[in-house]
């Protein structure tokens, strides 16, 4: 697809000549997206319009501006990006472009290059031979890395409008505890066994990633999830110390810190449980060598080891133990988080403030996300980052796990 | 009193050929010309109450006449037209020298920009239309408004003999419209539709349309415009109108008629 950014000005909106513009660009066989609309306020006020015209050929953009260019649309003026090199390790130059979780594109040399994985609060750096972009973190670069400064020669494309016609895509972004869940719970499973299906017909690579908090164990959404699992349908989970410690206790001591999850009382010593726990998981060496050694037999952890899920363990200075699976260095932990999103078509995360608005900073806008949590903060936290495709459902991870689970066809 | 701005046809002839009407092979005819053009000044001075005034013509720019594309003037200010065709833009001098000796304030648009003045910018008191593609550039009328504090609606010209909005688009003192509508594109016609009210728009006939029946100029209740137009003129009378038909077939062979032979200047 090549992209060209116009301008229009002038009283374009009464006068429908706008309207015509837009309908020329798609009469000719291109798309747009209409990135910025100005109206005048009073009467003999002026209106203007940035379009970002995409067609399939250069011929046919040629076409196009040919053809809208007597209506008053004007090429805009491009420039290249602007760069300066690093001037440290880990410090990016003064005037840094700080990045959206927009898809992003610079220009270098009247060429313009994507920058891939949108990520939101890093910085572009530039390599010139051949030419090409990446975000990078400002832990990560590098002293002489070039950097783009400014806004000069960035441009960021809206998201586009999804094509279904569910949840997410009517874009609403709102996050209401009086908004019913049933139908919001239907869609997700919905494309989640979209997801799963071109999977097995090896039409596709999509993952669902999956990030959650101890809440899951400790009110009952254990059994649900691990199901949701072991059926294949999450790919990639990011969670703490304590999700996988407190999964692992169950299914040792049928408890959850200390308290039994079949009786729902605290058993005596019951405290000691999890740290029992992580002790032996730490003697085995890896939350792997447990399962499939035969210590954990069932319940999340054994569900993911069985099924191949991707797991990333992020510690916190609260962390007993930790797991030895857990990466400590925080900063590690992002990267290796980071690196794992790659191909997430869909994100839920459950019951977690910390991992939910880690995971949401790394994630491209494009990405539908449901956010569940009994707090509302977490899910408006969320939606706060902009992104129209992020639900939010404020109810109990238990219910919302069983209530999925049951749309998947679990039958528990 | 409405002052109209006129230019005695002494150099009028068709010399060269910049629209569908002109034909260096269909000459005017010199005196007859003159006859017609007396004639509309008589009408316009005498039976409509206007106050003329004329600047001197100029040899080998023949359609200085047709001084409605000498600007655009309103509240003081003068837009100086920037013509599109070589052949014409000789006269833009002139009308720039008349508009400063008369005491306007004279802007000019960006270079580059075309504008034919009020051949192709005509308005109703609280809104402007401008005709583009023939001969004006859309982006002028951005400027327009921005020097007049006007909104300025721009309507598409798609047929080459109606090249100026004047030529088929005749805002009336009441409100009222005379138009030509297939010399619109169809968003203009719908803006038209929109903006003015069924009742109000009178939609000349062919026949009329293409003796320039929008080539009109009314001032008051009074209506001058070319003879061979009885239905736009019994839908003007039904208005309450007044109807001067002045023969000006000789201007018809350069593509203009009573409206495109005056520049309102108030």
């Amino acid at each position: 697809m090549i992209v060209q950014s116009v301008t229009i000005q002038g009283h374009i909106i009464d006068s429908l000549i706008l309207a015509k513009v837009l309908d020329d660009i798609v009469m000719l066989g291109g798309t747009f997206t209409l990135s910025e609309v100005t109206v005048g306020t009073r009467r003999e006020d002026t209106s203007h319009a940035t379009i970002l015209i995409e067609a399939p050929t250069m011929e046919l953009l040629q076409e196009i501006l040919k053809t809208i260019q007597p209506h008053g649309a004007v090429v805009e003026t491009e420039e290249d990006c602007t760069v300066e090199p690093a001037p440290a390790d880990g410090i990016l130059p003064e005037d840094f472009y700080a990045t959206s979780h927009l898809a992003t594109q610079i220009r270098w040399q009247g060429n313009w290059i994507d920058v891939p994985q949108p990520e939101m609060d890093l910085a572009i750096r530039l390599k010139t031979s051949p030419p090409s972009a990446q975000m990078v973190s400002m832990g990560s670069v590098k002293k002489g890395d070039l950097v783009v400064t400014g806004r000069k020669g960035v441009r960021v494309f809206p998201l586009e409008r999804p094509k279904e016609r569910d949840v997410f895509g009517f874009m609403e972004a709102q996050v209401s505890s009086e908004r019913p869940h049933r139908h919001i719970i239907a869609d997700v499973a919905k494309r989640m066994k979209a997801i799963h299906q071109q999977r097995k017909e090896g039409k596709g690579s999509g993952k669902v990633l999956f990030a959650g908090g101890p809440a899951i164990i400790h009110a009952g959404g254990r059994e649900a999830l691990a199901w949701i699992i072991e059926a294949g349908y999450i790919h990639v989970l990011f969670c703490g110390n304590a999700l996988a410690a407190h999964d692992m206790e169950a299914s040792l001591y049928g408890t959850s810190l200390g308290y039994n999850l079949g009786i729902g009382r605290s058993v005596p010593h019951g405290h000691e449980h999890h740290l029992r726990t992580i002790n032996r998981v730490r003697a085995l060496g890896s939350i792997q060598q447990a399962v499939k050694g035969g210590l954990i037999k069932e319940g999340i952890m054994a569900a993911c080891v069985r099924q191949g899920v991707q797991m990333v363990l992020a510690g916190t200075i609260r962390d007993d133990g930790p797991l030895p699976d857990v990466i400590t260095d925080s900063i590690k932990a992002q990267e290796a988080m980071r690196a794992a999103i790659p191909g997430v078509g869909l994100a839920l995360l459950v019951a977690s403030t910390l991992h939910a608005v880690a995971t949401g900073n790394l994630l491209p806008a494009s990405v539908p996300t449901v956010c569940v949590d009994i707090n509302p903060a977490v899910p408006t936290k969320l939606s706060d980052r902009g992104s129209f495709q992020a639900v939010g459902l404020v109810m109990d991870s238990s219910s919302f796990l069983w209530e999925l689970a049951r749309e998947l066809g679990w039958k528990g | 009193m409405s002052r109209l701005l006129m230019c005695p046809p002494d150099y009028f002839g068709i010399e060269y050929e910049i629209n569908p009407w002109m034909r260096v092979s269909n000459q005017t005819n010199g005196e007859r010309a003159r006859t017609q053009w007396k004639t509309l000044t008589q009408v316009l001075e005498n039976e409509v109450g206007a106050k003329l005034e004329f600047m001197e013509p100029v040899p080998k720019l023949p359609d200085l006449v047709f001084t409605a594309n000498a600007g655009v003037i309103h509240g003081g200010k003068a837009v100086p037209s920037q013509f599109r065709h070589p052949e014409r833009q000789g006269e833009e001098r002139y009308f720039i020298d008349w508009f400063t000796k008369k005491g306007y304030e004279v802007i000019n648009l960006n270079p580059g920009i075309h504008f034919e003045g009020a051949g192709d910018l005509l308005g109703f008191p609280d809104f402007w239309i401008g005709g583009y593609r023939q001969r004006s550039d859309i982006r002028a009328y951005v400027q327009l408004s921005e020097i007049f504090q006007k909104e300025i609606m721009p309507v598409e010209l798609v047929d080459q003999r109606f090249y100026h909005l004047d030529t088929c688009f005749c805002p009336l003192s009441g409100g009222e419209l005379l138009y030509f509508p297939p010399c619109f594109d169809s968003y203009a016609q719908t803006v038209l539709a929109s903006r003015i009210e069924q009742k109000k728009r009178f939609a000349v006939p062919p026949r009329e349309g293409e003796r320039f029946a929008c080539n009109a100029v009314c001032i008051d209740r009074h209506v001058v415009l070319p003879t061979g137009c009885p239905e736009t003129m019994a839908w003007l009378h039904k208005q309450g109108y007044t109807t001067h038909p002045v023969e000006l077939d000789e201007f018809l062979k350069a593509g203009g008629s009573a409206k495109c032979l005056t520049l309102a200047l108030d």
